[in-house]
């Protein structure tokens, strides 16, 4: 945590992107958050992926909930509208925004408490619907803001700072995402840029609903040993299954590689995902066999972690409407109302 | 024995099992006479179940256009053994008893002091038609043809409501006519003439028959709502069904298919009006519609909203309370809870609408309110006014009005260099510019949160912030007194001490009432509220007055809480008078109690110096 006020001059040298901004053009506010907190390298990985994939920062429409997680888009886009709604019920807000425009690109960042506790249901609900979203879960195992309780995705045995144990079972969002119908499920750690950026890069081009559950570890409650949320803990027991590339319309396809060793998984605007595979019996677009592979590693104590499954025909809540192209909050009277012709001929039916 | 005398005035009942076609039957009864011209005013009165249950429709035939429920029935039409006893014994003395005689009844389970029609409609049924379905549905139009016959009802316009629902369908038009036919003809040979009669009059006019509900929905149509967020309840769920009817008619593109308009059915309650919310700070005008534990359910998000400033419409078709509540009962106890619904000091814009008229236009109001005040707006309705067709006036609107989309920066403004600042009161009414997402790369973007924040939506805990927002707010709602519906005042025809305020389904039992009262020489002045803020029309009213009976639907006296509280009202001078048995309130009622208090507050005192 930094009370020193970022400079707003940018240096000239600093690198354009392909819509004329610079990184320092994605930030945000100074983060409030505790020095060292996996959140803030999020934000910064969020900054980085936005900036690559040149996206103008007002097209993204950021939604929050309540907690430490939620806080954080204060501190990335700073010129993007965002919305710190209440506990647990983001991702209701984010479906009625998106209803209203189809046309901005939707961050929805929540944390474990705030998605797997007071939020389950919502959670579980919008990944149903194909809400076109990116749905972060900054997950830490702990309830930061109030100090320190366990939170539902704390692993059965794990202990606090304080040396309670945890006796409930955990709730593993990616497995539920994968069951509800998210059709981009991923995860990540917030100590793995490398990884996570490729990884936001994907989910934010995803035309459906795209869930990262980010391990990201609280450096004041919930870092010390026998947690399993911990730097340590996630770096030991991290088993990634790919790395990725993520490709766009307009880049070529330079690197090369091997055969069987990368798949391509080519999405409905033509953008291209490219796997490299860690694992060579893992399919990303097997969602059956993606929820056996967590759970199985998840039985040994491994947390799995890249790109755990894509559905390339992934279908959005507008198209299962069948809305209209142009965005429901710029139409008028002339496109919503009848008039009073019409009126007349109601009127004349219930006579 | 005495016999009920009326022409165009009296109530028929019907006693029906849930779930056996009678709805439909009971409804064309209803509208043939309406297409005499004669108004008529009907109820269903059910209880929660779907099939296998009691459920009753009434009809009051009230050639003056009263359109509350009378109280009382003159002519029982028992359908159904299960509530036989009640139903035998609600019918007025000299009343008539209408009843399927294939079984006999007992003498001692009739009464001797009504007249009783037996019509063997079962056995009539068994020998006609041979498909238990058909056996069932005929049977209801078997019942409606007798009737029609007894009551001289013009079987012309029965046949011509047929012809309107069986456009095309040739056979289910015929053998709906032989049904019918087969009633009269039996009730022609059989049945001793009652002396309830239907005659042709030209009473109805350009008037429509319509459910409060449908009228909401079609209200949000015309007002432009394009997103709408709902989770089934009793007695709310046919506000989003109506809007999905009317909107696939009217707001589908003929060519393509696509549609201006969406619909998601939620979760819950709380996902219903997170997504409104979320539409509301998108842009987008949108709706909910719900009941009083959907509005429990939803106060942390209307909190937000009304500090956040999203626009949000909130239709309350309001039932029994508290709890779970009586889900089929009528009642309007959610004022308190909405005017001030969720935690810190929150107020909210309520409409009152009386009936299917009001419901729409104050629906389409509630859009525009909604945007200007930058606010959540509950239209305030019931099951008695959403569930029941009504006789209103016809929907009206005005092809040269225009949404009031409230004050939104645009693009434009800001390169001129606007300042913005999204909780910045530039005009002096409380009410703030707003920009939606999207609107400009660098400038007019800002974070939505509660009320940790300056004017300009940056994160402040500062206490002159806070005391600066709250301020505004207040300000704001005060702003919305100007805006929302003026109270409508019933003078009485000589100058009256007493005075009566009332609202919502209560109007047409009171409008009833004043006639009656005014007939038996006492004369109130009457004001029928129809928004919260209160105008200081309303303040000045009670105050001119030395009595004010406030007539409620509800246990608790609530808007004469209110009036109390925000219109600094003298509590000494109201006088709430409360019908909250989950009926709907009769004209018998208030012009009772209007009476019985009157003279009560006429009695001179003992010695004459004592003031009354």
């Amino acid at each position: 945590m930094t009370y020193i006020a970022k400079p707003k001059l940018h240096h000239p040298s600093l690198a354009k992107n392909r819509v004329g901004f610079t990184r320092r053009d994605y930030e945000g506010k100074i983060s409030t958050l505790c020095a060292g907190c996996g959140h803030d390298s999020i934000s910064a990985a969020i900054i980085q992926a936005c900036w690559e994939l040149d996206i103008e920062p007002h097209r993204v429409a950021k939604l929050s909930g309540i907690g430490c997680s939620s806080k954080t888009p204060d501190y990335f886009l700073g010129n993007s509208h965002g919305f710190n709604t209440v506990h647990g019920r983001m991702p209701s807000v984010l479906t009625g925004a998106y209803l209203a425009n189809r046309e901005l690109i939707y961050l929805g960042v929540s944390g474990d408490g705030d998605s797997a506790s007071i939020g389950l249901g919502q959670f579980a609900h919008v990944m149903r619907r194909g809400v076109n979203m990116t749905y972060l879960v900054e997950n830490n195992g702990v309830y930061g803001l109030t100090k320190g309780q366990f939170s539902a995705t704390a692993d059965k045995g794990s202990r606090s700072k304080k040396g309670q144990s945890n006796n409930d079972a955990p709730i593993d969002l990616v497995t539920l995402a994968l069951v509800m119908g998210a059709t981009f499920v991923a995860r990540g750690f917030s100590g793995d840029k490398a990884q996570l950026v490729p990884l936001l890069r994907s989910a934010l081009a995803h035309q459906g609903a795209a869930v990262i559950d980010i391990l990201s570890p609280c450096i004041t409650f919930n870092n010390h040993s026998g947690s399993t949320k911990s730097y340590d803990y996630v770096r030991e027991h991290n088993e990634a299954v790919n790395r990725l590339d993520f490709i766009t319309l307009r880049e070529e396809i330079t690197a090369d590689y091997a055969a069987g060793e990368v798949i391509d998984v080519r999405q409905h605007d033509g953008s291209i995902v490219r796997l490299r595979k860690l694992h060579a019996d893992y399919d990303p677009t097997d969602r059956i066999r993606a929820m056996s592979y967590i759970q199985e590693h998840a039985a040994r104590g491994e947390v799995v972690t890249g790109l755990l499954y894509v559905d390339p025909e992934a279908a959005d809540l507008h198209r299962q409407l069948g809305t209209v192209e142009q965005p429901l909050n710029t139409l008028g009277a002339a496109e919503l109302c009848p008039g009073s012709k019409a009126l007349e001929k109601i009127n004349a039916a219930l006579r | 024995m005495q016999k009920i005398e009326a022409v165009n005035d009296f109530v028929v009942k019907f006693a029906n099992i849930n779930g056996s076609g009678s709805a439909s039957a009971n409804e064309l009864f209803a509208r043939a006479i309406l297409r005499m011209g004669v108004p008529v005013s009907p109820r269903n009165i059910f209880p929660s179940n779907i099939q296998g249950l009691p459920t009753w429709f009434e009809v009051r035939v009230t050639e003056h256009g009263y359109l509350g429920r009378r109280g009382g029935v003159d002519l029982m039409v028992a359908m159904n053994p299960q509530s036989w006893e009640q139903d035998v014994r609600e019918i007025d003395p000299g009343g008539y008893l209408f009843y399927d005689s294939s079984k006999p009844v007992p003498r001692a389970r009739l009464r001797n002091d009504i007249h009783v029609l037996g019509m063997p409609l079962t056995e009539i049924c068994n020998d006609t038609y041979s498909d238990s379905r058909e056996r069932q549905l005929f049977k209801n139009i078997i019942y409606v043809g007798a009737l029609t016959t007894l009551l001289d009802i013009d079987p012309q316009e029965i046949e011509k409501l047929f012809g309107e629902q069986y456009k095309g369908k040739e056979k289910l038009f015929d053998s709906n006519l032989q049904a019918l036919n087969l009633g009269r003809e039996y009730a022609r040979q059989h049945l001793k003439p009652i002396a309830l009669k239907v005659e042709r009059r030209d009473r109805v006019g350009d008037m429509i028959f319509t459910d409060g509900n449908s009228a909401a929905a079609l209200g949000c149509i015309y007002g432009g709502a394009t997103v709408c967020a709902w989770y089934p309840i009793t007695p709310s769920s046919s506000v989003p069904e109506a809007f999905e009817r009317y909107a696939q008619k009217l707001r589908t593109d003929a060519a393509s298919g696509e549609k201006r308009y969406s619909i998601v059915q939620a979760e819950d309650e709380l996902a219903s009006i997170g997504m409104v919310i979320g539409a509301g700070w998108n842009g987008a005008r949108a709706f909910t519609a719900t009941s009083g534990p959907g509005i429990s359910l939803m106060a942390e998000f209307i909190g937000l909203a009304y500090f956040a400033e999203i626009p949000a419409v909130l239709i309350n078709v309001q039932r029994g309370g508290p709890s779970t509540g009586m889900p089929t009962r009528t009642q309007q106890a959610d004022v308190l809870a909405c005017a001030y619904a969720s935690h810190g000091d929150t107020r909210h814009v309520l409409l009152f609408p009386e009936d299917p008229h009001e419901c729409f236009e104050m629906s389409a109001q509630a859009l525009d309110l909604a945007e200007r005040l930058q606010t959540p707006v509950f239209v305030m309705t019931d099951l008695d006014i959403g569930m029941n067709q009504r006789l209103c006036r016809p929907f009206a609107w005005d092809d040269n009005r225009e949404y009031d989309r409230g004050k939104v920066m645009t693009r434009e403004a800001l390169d001129a260099g606007t300042d913005f600042g999204r909780y910045l009161d530039v005009d002096g009414d409380g009410i703030p510019y707003r920009t939606y997402p999207g609107t400009h790369p660098t400038k007019g973007g800002y974070f939505t949160r509660g009320t940790t924040k300056n004017a300009y939506a940056v994160y402040s805990e500062a206490g002159a912030d806070y005391i600066y927002n709250m301020q505004r707010l207040r300000q704001k709602f005060e702003t919305a007194k100007s805006l929302v519906p003026l109270p409508v005042l019933t003078a009485a025809r000589y100058p009256a001490r007493f005075a009566a305020i009332f609202y919502g389904s209560t109007g047409p039992a009171m409008q009833e009432a004043l006639a009656a009262l005014a007939e038996q020489g006492i004369y109130l002045n009457a004001l029928r509220i129809r928004a919260f803020p209160f105008q200081n029309e309303i303040a000045d009213f009670i105050a001119a007055h030395s009595k004010v009976f406030v007539f409620e639907q509800n246990f608790d006296g609530q808007l004469t809480t209110l009036l109390i509280n925000e219109a600094h009202a003298n509590p000494a001078s109201l006088v709430p008078v409360l019908h909250y048995d989950g009926t709907p309130i009769t004209a018998r009622f208030i012009t009772q109690e209007i009476a019985e208090r009157v003279a009560r507050l006429n009695v001179r005192p003992l010695r004459e110096n004592m003031v009354a």
